[in-house]
């Protein structure tokens, strides 16, 4: 405070200095607030999580928080129950991705031609993904139950099911719960934004293409999939992280039954930390399923960048 | 040829129509159950609409249970979430439009870097830091958590908008002497409403969603909010169908507002937050 008294007496061209501190500072100014809150309430979490994982931390227990090294590691390589979440986390999200790629895929390709009443089939079709991922799993959770929803009946006169059960209680069928209600809630999150990439590519392509006597299938095949393809990678890469993290469908319709055949990995984390409030136990399985995570995008970049430099 | 043509097309539209029966159907589920009267529910069990309809599911939703209470919870928490964050990230969406600066760099990394962890690692640290502080089982500490998660794709999404205004506009109201904040402020916000509009719809929608953190930092009735209450009243009244979608209905109606409201930017707004974020 003393240095700026001092140079505001003996130097009368301060206000150039002054105003070019003010104008560097400005856009750090605009973004403090922001940067303030993502810090305090996700980074500072984020670094003492990764901690958590190396210390005994139960709400319930006053004498824990010490350090305890790897243990949490040690308890975790033996955890039947992990190993299956993690095997339940790969049937999850392989099955929901690629189901929502493709039907999105689909739908973008549909509503991609122009026809009379495009801007409300779009608005009806993009529905689900407003509805709020709770109300979706408990509204798919009573269309299985067999008492009030018509699923069951339905799928038993096509002669899917031997009897009218709720296949969320079936251990060998209980998965597919969670994975229809999610592909209906993230159908409209593949097609919005193939949709966009669609429409980004020159029409006049395909006319050229139609005049040297390229079939329909052959103008997919070397016009649209190259041009897609960028979008494709990245989408699929971000949603695979964000549905492999995606526990509330999960919690909501089967919370992890019958039998843990629907546990996934980060159900698995919230039943730790929430149920048995074991935060340090939790942490732990979360810095695994953050490590997994990041090897998987490394990966997918790798691979991407290989692709692009053959091409 | 033609008729080639002619089926070509009606495939399209059938297409397109299961595709609508498909996204609507299991929300008209939810709309049939909670107007069917309770002699009628197993009755009439698959049939797609009641012979008789009935509100009474309804009305004892709003005066006999504590759905208002959650109802009003949910709204405080996603309005007073979906404002802080709409009035910060502007500000910062702001800053990484127009000005080029060393930290641009990083601040564009940290914020990528949030979108990429689980979110559920922060579960834990979250509710310890939060409950010494008092904000366990408050509704300030959840618009606190909100607002920090909403910010990095609120942030790409204004920063976009911005984008698409010329940046002349702001440097003629400087040559005439206002300072940058004021043109701001003045010319470049209102300028922004579609966007902002936007980023409130996108936001509000997603802390209306929110269920983990807040079946974690919440345990009381008073400060439940629409999720947390309507999931421990299915695990704990599993019985009354036609009331829990009663409810549910309710829940979905603020965010089928929202989403009219944001429906025309979602292509626009959702590639430019899926190209950054």
């Amino acid at each position: 405070m003393d240095a700026t008294v001092i140079t505001y007496d003996t130097r009368p061209d301060r206000r150039p200095l002054l105003q070019r501190i003010a104008h560097a500072s400005e856009p750090y100014l605009y973004s403090a607030p922001a940067l303030i809150l993502i810090v305090a309430v996700m980074l500072v979490p984020l670094v003492l999580g990764i901690s958590y994982a190396f210390r005994d931390i139960q709400i319930l227990n006053p004498f824990s928080g010490g350090f305890i090294g790897l243990d949490h590691f040690r308890e975790l390589s033996q955890d039947q129950s992990f190993y299956r979440a993690l095997k339940n986390t790969l049937w999850w999200t392989g099955g929901s991705v690629l189901l929502q790629f493709v039907f999105g895929l689909i739908l973008a390709l549909l509503l991609d031609k122009p026809f009379y009443g495009r801007g409300l089939a779009q608005a009806l079709v993009f529905l689900p993904w407003a509805v709020p991922t709770f109300l979706a799993g408990l509204n798919w959770a009573w269309l299985f139950n067999p008492v009030i929803g018509p699923l069951p009946h339905w799928l038993y006169a096509l002669g899917i099911l031997s009897e009218p059960n709720n296949i969320l209680s079936d251990p060998q069928l209980a998965m597919w719960g969670p994975i229809v209600a999610n592909v209906w809630w993230g159908i409209p999150f593949f097609a919005i934004t193939l949709l966009a990439a669609l429409q980004a590519i020159p029409r006049d392509l395909y006319e050229a293409a139609a005049i040297d006597g390229a079939g329909p299938a052959q103008r997919f095949m070397s016009i649209t999939l190259p041009f897609l393809a960028p979008t494709i990678a990245i989408t699929v890469l971000l949603r695979t992280v964000w549905i492999s993290n995606f526990a509330d469908l999960i919690v909501v319709m089967t919370n992890g039954g019958p039998a843990d055949r629907t546990q996934i990995v980060a159900s698995y984390i919230f039943t730790q930390a929430f149920k048995r409030l074991d935060f340090g136990y939790a942490s732990a399985i979360a810095l695994v399923l953050l490590v997994l995570l990041l090897v998987y995008s490394m990966l997918i970049v790798l691979l991407r960048q290989t692709l692009l430099n053959r091409g | 040829m033609r008729t080639k043509k002619l089926l070509l097309t009606g495939a399209h539209r059938l297409a397109i129509l299961t595709y609508i029966v498909f996204a609507l159907f299991p929300l008209f589920w939810l709309l049939k159950v909670s107007v069917t009267p309770n002699d009628l529910l197993y009755t009439e069990g698959v049939r797609l609409w009641p012979s008789r309809t009935t509100f009474e599911h309804f009305e004892f939703v709003l005066t006999h249970s504590a759905f208002p209470v959650f109802f009003r919870n949910s709204l405080i928490v996603s309005g007073a979430t979906a404002v802080v964050v709409t009035i910060l990230a502007s500000l910062s969406g702001y800053a990484l439009s127009r000005f080029t600066f060393k930290g641009k760099y990083w601040i564009v990394a940290l914020m990528l870097v949030t979108q990429m962890f689980p979110l559920v690692m922060l579960v834990a640290p979250i509710f310890k830091m939060l409950s010494p502080l008092g904000l366990t089982n408050s509704l300030t500490g959840l618009v606190i958590v909100y607002t920090a998660f909403n910010m990095p794709f609120a942030t790409f999404l204004m920063q976009s908008f911005f984008d698409g205004i010329p940046k002349d506009l702001e440097e003629a109201a400087m040559i005439d002497g206002a300072t940058q904040f004021m043109a701001f402020r003045q010319i470049i916000l209102p300028l922004t409403l579609p966007g902002i509009a936007a980023t409130l719809g996108f936001v509000f929608t997603a802390a209306w969603s929110e269920l983990l953190f807040a079946l974690m930092l919440i345990s009381g009735n008073d400060a439940a909010t629409f999720p947390v209450g309507l999931l421990t009243f299915v695990s704990k009244f599993a019985v009354d169908f036609g009331q829990m979608m009663a409810a549910g209905v309710l829940a979905l109606i603020p965010a089928c507002l929202f989403f009219l409201l944001i429906q025309r930017y979602l292509v626009q707004g959702l590639t430019a937050g899926a190209v950054k974020g």
